[in-house]
């Protein structure tokens, strides 16, 4: 049951971040049919265009994500009305624009134009990966996100203060605090390098994994019915384990790009520990789903729920581990096992958990307390298990690539070694494999998005092994 | 968990680490950033034409295809030593290299990977193959392991 109005905000905010996602796809295709045909599209769709409509549509759509799954869950939390409905419709709004406004200038705009117009000469920010975003864009990101969190934190400090809220909390003023360092881009590049991951990897292997951390302890207190205190407690030791392994661990950036070897030790110790929180975000799901006090008929929250931990511990622990080590990373370091780690770490920690947020959230906001009807649920894990085994062999496929192209391109003697191109050559059979995994990938998505198109809702919850704690 | 562990206990441990892990490093950063890094990254080099070359690496979007130290896309050939690969090490050779090169793209040739035209002017090539040049001799212990990048 939705318990306060205002929680009915989300719902934009998961619309518009379900219509990027899918963009993102779309554009995400074209990347991976320009790997095997190089001049698809060109010169309408350059690659360097693509790829920065494909990410950054990637990072305002999980934004959108945590912003909706935080107005409809820091209400309920705290047991109050949000503060503002119309601040946050306004925020809405803006950030659609901007967003929006954005990707059109990168798809019909030249960059260097836009740079231009965009007056980048008074405070340069653009051209590095990630932050290709105009100044005035990375301004309004600022804005939006300090006025979302005025909001949401009137909304905390005046109700009830849970571990969820507060550890939500955090995560979000660390995101925000963070992002101010996507503004200082000195022109030495070792430097510009060094802080450009205090937005990057602090975000990713830092704040984001609260965030994470505190919508999943939140869906699985309302969905299994466990006691928040046993939850909460499993909270604090996860992102104690994020936040210790995760910031020294931002070393595993600094190997190669200007600073001192002391880095290679730290880098490597403190990044190989980075999979245990993912792995225990597994251990705590599954077990806090095995002492469940209730079973809910939202099978499809709960499938969510499991899958983004196994996926988040794969992607982000399993194939952060296997080129993070200094000695392994020599050889690795930009080749497409980057890319593989990439796409299934941020599938599986930030995608899926945005998906399970709105798996749970959204059928309560459209009138269906207990989730959708059975159909639509069968026809949303459809989705589940297309989106997430294609991305498993887009994962293996782009492993095979980043192998092969390690052993031609970085693992002989200069003379000996294959050319960066000829060595893509080489690699062709592998891409294109995973180019047929995206558009499965593809499928997937188009099953997801029709689920919520079928009508009807699941019957109540039936309680087990005594009363739940909470309503669900 | 056994249940002698408790939630303010969990708190604890995440309050202390991540307050001890924030303070470590940011005094790393302090040492790496003031003590170290002007040893490694040939800081006195890092001339106007340096400056004007990196800025035209960031708006024209280059690491959207290219990576440079590692970093970037994986469609292009990486950067921080095409200066050792293509120009033997050598200013003049470079440049001449640089001007040839980006005066040919986009080559056309169907189905290979295409660069844009982004008709820059002869001082604007030499500024950032300047940038390209000093990113070359930045001490990164020694990484890419050979010189195809």
């Amino acid at each position: 049951m939705m318990k306060y109005e205002s929680q009915r905000v989300a719902m934009p905010y998961f619309v518009f971040a379900l219509i990027l996602f899918a963009g993102q796809i779309v554009f995400g295709l074209i990347l991976g049919l320009q790997y095997v045909v190089g001049d698809f599209l060109f010169p309408e769709i350059p690659f360097n265009v693509a790829r920065m409509v494909h990410t950054n549509l990637l990072i305002v759509w999980l934004l959108f994500g945590f912003m909706g799954a935080t107005y409809y869950l820091v209400p309920e939390e705290a047991q109050t009305e949000l503060h503002s409905p119309l601040l946050a419709w306004i925020l809405f709004w803006v950030f659609a624009a901007a967003g929006t406004l954005t990707i059109l200038g990168y798809l019909f705009v030249d960059y260097a134009t836009l740079a231009d117009v965009t007056m980048n000469k008074l405070l340069p920010t653009m051209g590095r990966e990630f932050l290709e975003q105009p100044t005035i864009t990375k301004i309004g990101i600022a804005v939006v996100v300090v006025a979302f969190l005025y909001n949401i934190g009137m909304t905390a400090l005046k109700g009830r203060k849970t571990v969820v809220n507060i550890v939500l909390m955090t995560g979000l003023v660390g995101l925000a605090v963070l992002w101010l360092f996507s503004f200082y881009n000195p022109s030495n590049l070792t430097q510009d390098k060094y802080f450009w991951w205090f937005v990057v990897h602090l975000w990713v292997e830092g704040v984001w994994e609260l965030i994470m951390g505190a919508i999943l302890a939140y869906v699985l207190i309302k969905l299994t019915g466990v006691d928040r205190e046993v939850i909460e407690k499993w909270l604090y030791v996860i992102i104690a384990m994020a936040l210790i392994t995760g910031i020294i661990g931002t070393g595993h950036h600094f190997f190669w790009i200007g600073p001192p070897e002391y880095w290679l030790w730290l880098g490597s110790v403190f990044s190989a520990l980075e999979p245990l929180p993912f792995f225990m975000m597994v251990i705590f799901a599954f077990n806090m789903i095995n002492r469940r006090r209730r079973n809910h008929p939202n099978k499809a929250a709960m499938l969510w729920a499991m899958g983004t931990t196994v996926m988040a511990f794969l992607g982000a622990g399993v194939w952060g581990f296997l080129h993070t080590l200094a000695p392994v990373n020599w050889f690795t370091h930009g080749t497409q096992i980057t890319a593989a780690h990439g796409h299934m770490a941020f599938y599986g920690a930030y995608v899926m958990i945005v998906l399970t947020i709105i798996s749970y959230a959204m059928p309560i906001m459209r009138g269906r307390p207990y989730g959708n009807s059975n159909t639509a649920q069968i026809v949303e894990m459809w989705g589940f298990w297309l989106m997430t085994i294609s991305m498993v062999f887009i994962t293996l496929f782009l492993t095979g690539a980043g192998i092969l192209q390690v052993w031609l391109q970085r693992m002989p003697e200069s003379g000996d070694a294959l050319s960066f191109m000829a060595g893509q050559d080489q690699l062709s059979v592998f891409y294109w494999m995973r180019f047929v995994a995206g558009t499965f990938f593809m499928a997937g998505l188009v099953i997801y998005l029709g689920s919520f198109f079928i009508k009807g809702a699941a019957a109540p919850a039936e309680e087990v092994r005594g009363p739940a704690t909470e309503d669900a | 968990m056994a249940e002698r562990f408790t939630k303010s206990m969990a708190r604890n441990i995440y309050l202390g680490g991540s307050v001890f892990f924030v303070l470590l490093f940011l005094a790393l950063t302090f040492d790496t950033q003031v003590r170290a890094m002007p040893e490694r990254d040939n800081r006195d080099q890092l001339t106007e034409e340096v400056v004007r070359g990196k800025h035209l690496w960031e708006e024209n979007n280059c690491v959207g295809c290219h990576s440079i130290m590692g970093e970037g896309a994986y469609f292009a050939p990486e950067l921080a030593n095409v200066f050792d690969r293509r120009g033997g090490g050598n200013t003049e050779v470079f440049k001449s290299y640089m001007r040839a090169w980006m005066s040919s793209q986009p080559t056309g040739i169907p189905g290979r990977h295409q660069m844009p035209d982004f008709n820059l002017t002869q001082r604007e090539i030499d500024d950032l193959a300047a940038f390209l040049e000093w990113t070359s001799k930045i001490d990164d212990n020694g990484w890419p392991p050979n010189i195809e990048g």
